[in-house]
């Protein structure tokens, strides 16, 4: 096991290696400038574009600016944003908080409510429970977040007033009424998101239980005198949660990168909105940033994930 | 069977299900009980998603008076930009979002007006020749500065802050935005403390072309008195600065996160603090043009919503809301169509647009007058912007003084079609050849933009009526406005007929955006495509009238010598101007101070907004 880790942790350095090569090269070569906004105002005259432009040092080629990057960030230097003027750094970790709150308090519900559902669906197999939610969980999978997101708002927010539209980044907590506050301008962001990874990771558990409830070991389980209650909770639900978890360990990653969509649509500021802003305004150092953080979590994860299919079937072993 | 039963039937619900929120999203208000039926089975089968609802529930009538008590609370002003402020020194910003922010706690020496007047902000008053502030000779103007101003760390203001501000922008290695407002300065003296003269590096008839306006702040020189040259972005005290500068308008920056809130407090310095509004104002930025929208008119959650820059379509139901009232005038600029004098055409290689190569056809100037006048701007206004612009007939509209009256730009299709026969097009089955039996095509370009590629499908339809065949192309914003030399699609390069998009003067004074029809400003590849006269346009006598133009220093001539260079291009059709755009903010009903502006920040006068 031991000997699978650093192999593993080994192997990881070439790939973020290649991978910030690749995601430098494609973003020098995309397109963009981040004074693109001035481009035509007589105010700001070319020569001063590419004063500024040499100033961020973009009149180098792409490898020059690599070679400067990647050394600077092994010395955890992460450069300053071309739109804030700032370190990159500060401005990741400011929206760290955010976009753990709502994206992962989503991926939190979601796992609540999609285990359950998958496996009351698997056990009761076409009945009128499973028909309802296999059609609602194709819906919340094929629905895209600004569909839900826009509709949601059209409805609670517009209609009946029920939650705000705007979220507040500035509200701290620290009576019951902000709290309460808090909780309502949550409400939205997230709904929208629980549909959304409900959906997939439903059909995920009911599939991995319906490949378990044929198999020998229950029929031997329910032979032995078992009732139905200790067979699906005691063997089935824990052998097919396997595989799901696995999925979602390596789905955390993903709620760092944020929810691109939603989190632009309620304003709300993660990382996501970060990330797609900065696209947006050729901020090359936070996309940079961002990505590489990205890959390097998705790195660790894939490892934690390897690690703990390990721990949950003894049948696997690393050697 | 039942597997393929089942299916069925879920195909069936699937499909309802889908139409109904669909319907619903286009029914608008009447069928809106309907999506929460759709919505509410997602409740009942996911059985937790109920957690965040009794939360709600018992919190529902709050929640209507929480959502209320922001907007209504007198103390507090809450603006929403759709584009989230990133730095709050204007002069290393990167939008006018950033100008804009800065705007609440900096200020210039003197602000625009909505009618394009000076108003003295840091200023005594404002020079003019009468006041013997500005030399007949324009080669310098005298500040009286305002006496007893302070920053807001209680430090007095004084002309040593005008000097820094100037040495700080002008330095080439600050890279400041601004830069080129401050390289016209050859030197500014401190006639006493409160009395700052600015010698020009050449006489100027613009006696305001620095510290003026949102390029004019002035920065406090304790502050960033390090932070010339590179240090401006590199060194940590001076990134700091830029996030949090000292100004000397009514309120302070209290807490700012870039890319998404400002928030800022009353100023106890401020020299009529007793007057100042509100305790907070916050500029909450991101999301989208719609929403904020429908955050000021329909929930009332925000008082001020800025540059609602969406399609007549989508704005009429959001300004339905009543709680709001848009704000629109000036000009954002014109929407126009450029014409390319010179030839796009691929086959020509390297020599693809440069000014050597005429236009096969659109040098012809009957075939460019019967384009300009087979396009309808009246649909084009009526049925895509609405409150947001007007339909228009001067490349040069601002200030308002200078707005051409002589000219005239009604649809004339069978004049269009005459104009056509008369240049050597004759019509046949509809569409139009040259001599060689070449049919007319032309291809059409601009920015990825709703409104603008309904302009484009109006503007087609238009010239296939004439016998033109357009093929339409649309370029992401960000590609087509970003001038980057590796790319071809760029405005720069132009390698289309014709392209469309919005630009108008920067200040009141129009030299800069004129001279963008200068023989000697024209995009090639000798000046990498920056000359800034893409259209190729070069015309001796044009450039004789700006040349004189230039020279004159009487404002009363220059006005006229103005509207007759905006005639001269419009007669001669050298580009079509489509639209004056005026996209609207909307303000909250009982707020009382915001105004449009067309050469200022939309908060130029925060300091006086109240409810």
């Amino acid at each position: 096991m031991t000997q699978y880790i650093i192999r593993k942790i080994l192997v990881a350095f070439p790939t973020l290696l290649i991978i910030s090569v690749l995601i430098f090269a494609v973003l020098a070569l995309a397109p963009g400038d981040p004074l693109a906004q001035f481009a035509l105002n007589p105010a700001i005259p070319a020569s001063t574009r590419n004063r500024i432009r040499e100033q961020f040092g973009l009149d180098k080629p792409w490898y020059v600016r690599y070679y400067k990057w990647s050394t600077s960030m092994v010395q955890g230097e992460w450069g300053y944003s071309f739109s804030s003027k700032s370190p990159v750094i500060n401005i990741v970790m400011q929206r760290i908080p955010q976009t753990l709150q709502v994206v992962g308090i989503s991926y939190l519900i979601a796992i609540l409510i999609a285990i359950p559902i998958g496996v009351i669906s698997a056990v009761k197999q076409y009945t009128f429970f499973d028909q309802i939610a296999t059609f609602l969980s194709f819906i919340g999978g094929s629905l895209p977040s600004f569909f839900t997101g826009l509709s949601f708002m059209l409805i609670f927010a517009i209609h009946f007033h029920w939650f705000p539209i705007v979220y507040s980044t500035t509200l701290k907590i620290t009576d019951f009424v902000t709290l309460k506050q808090a909780i309502n301008q949550m409400v939205l962001p997230v709904l929208v998101l629980v549909v959304q990874q409900t959906a997939s990771l439903t059909r995920f558990m009911r599939s991995s239980m319906l490949d378990n409830l044929p198999l020998d070991y229950v029929r031997t389980a329910r032979a032995k005198g078992l009732n139905d209650w200790t067979v699906i909770t005691r063997h089935v639900v824990v052998n097919s949660i396997i595989p799901v978890i696995t999925l979602v360990a390596l789905g955390i990653p993903g709620i760092f990168a944020g929810a691109i969509i939603t989190e632009n649509l309620f304003r709300v500021n993660g990382l996501g909105q970060l990330l797609v802003t900065s696209i947006q305004n050729s901020d090359t150092p936070v996309v940079m940033a961002l990505s590489f953080i990205f890959s390097i979590l998705v790195v660790i994860f894939n490892m934690i994930a390897d690690i703990m299919y390990g721990i949950f079937d003894p049948r696997v072993k690393y050697n | 069977m039942q597997i393929a039963s089942s299916w069925k039937r879920s195909a069936a619900l699937l499909a309802a299900a889908l139409l109904l929120p669909l319907l619903v999203a286009c029914g608008g208000a009447a069928p809106a009980a309907e999506p929460t039926k759709a919505a509410e089975p997602t409740a009942a089968a996911a059985e937790p998603t109920k957690a965040p609802e009794p939360t709600a529930a018992p919190a529902e009538p709050t929640a209507t008076a929480e959502a209320a008590a922001p907007a209504s609370d007198p103390k507090s002003l809450k603006i929403l930009y759709w584009q989230a402020p990133t730095v709050l020194n204007p002069h290393v910003s990167s939008g006018t979002k950033d100008f804009d922010a800065a705007t609440v706690i900096l200020e210039p020496l003197a602000h625009y007006n909505e009618k394009d007047e000076l108003v003295a902000y840091l200023a005594e008053e404002i020079p003019t020749i009468e006041n013997g502030g500005v030399a007949k000779d324009g080669t310098s103007v005298t500040w009286k500065l305002k006496k007893g101003v302070k920053w807001s760390d209680g430090t007095d203001f004084t002309a040593d802050d005008v000097i820094f501000t100037w040495k700080y922008a002008s330095d080439p290695k600050t890279a400041a935005t601004t830069s080129s407002n401050y390289t016209i300065i050859k030197d500014i003296t401190a006639v006493d403390a409160n009395t700052v003269k600015i010698t020009w590096a050449a006489p100027t008839p613009n006696p305001y072309g620095s510290f003026v306006s949102f390029s004019g702040m002035i920065l406090q020189k304790k502050q960033f008195e390090n932070c010339i040259g590179e240090k401006a972005l590199t060194d940590a005290a001076c990134q700091a600065a830029n996030l949090n500068p000292i100004g000397t308008n009514a309120y302070m920056l209290k807490e700012f996160k870039p890319g998404d809130t400002v928030t800022y407090v009353k100023s106890p310095t401020y020299r009529n603090a007793d007057k100042t509004a509100f305790d907070t104002v916050e500029i909450k930025g991101g999301g989208d043009a719609t929403t904020a929208g429908n955050a000021v008119c329909q929930t009332a959650e925000a008082d001020y919503a800025w540059n609602l820059q969406v399609p007549k379509a989508a704005l009429e139901p959001i300004l339905a809301g009543g709680k709001c009232q848009p704000i629109a005038g000036g000009s954002f600029g014109v929407e126009r169509i450029v014409i390319n004098f010179s030839n796009p055409d691929a086959a020509l290689g390297k020599k693809r647009s440069e000014p050597s190569q005429p236009h096969p056809f659109l040098t012809n100037p009957k075939v460019r007058q019967a384009i300009n006048m087979a396009i309808d701007r009246k649909a084009i206004v009526e049925n895509l912007y609405g409150p947001t612009g007007v339909a228009d007939c001067n490349i040069l509209v601002v200030p308002e003084s200078v707005n051409s009256k002589n000219t005239t730009c009604e649809r004339d299709i069978e004049g269009a079609k005459k104009l056509m026969d008369e240049a050597g097009f004759p019509e046949k089955d509809g569409a139009r050849a040259d001599k060689d039996g070449k049919p007319l095509a032309l291809y059409f370009q601009t920015s990825i933009n709703t409104l603008r590629q309904g302009e484009q499908a109006i503007i087609k339809s238009n010239l296939k009526e004439l016998g033109i065949a357009v093929s339409l192309k649309a370029v992401d914003a960000g590609v087509f406005f970003s001038g980057d030399v590796g790319i071809d699609d760029t405005l720069n390069k132009m390698y289309v007929d014709m392209q469309m998009y919005t630009n108008g003067p920067d200040g009141t004074d129009s030299a800069a955006y004129l001279e963008g029809w200068t023989c000697a400003k024209m995009n090639s590849a000798e000046n990498k495509w920056n000359g800034g006269n893409d259209g190729r346009y070069c015309n001796k006598d044009y450039d004789a009238l700006f040349a004189k133009y230039k020279a004159e220093f009487d404002t009363a001539k220059r006005t006229a010598l103005a509207i007759e260079l905006n005639d001269f291009l419009i007669k001669d059709n050298a580009v079509i101007p489509l639209v004056n755009r005026r996209t609207p903010n909307a303000i909250i009903n009982g707020l009382v101070g915001p105004t449009y502006n067309t050469f200022d920040s939309g908060l130029w006068n925060i300091d006086s907004w109240h409810k």
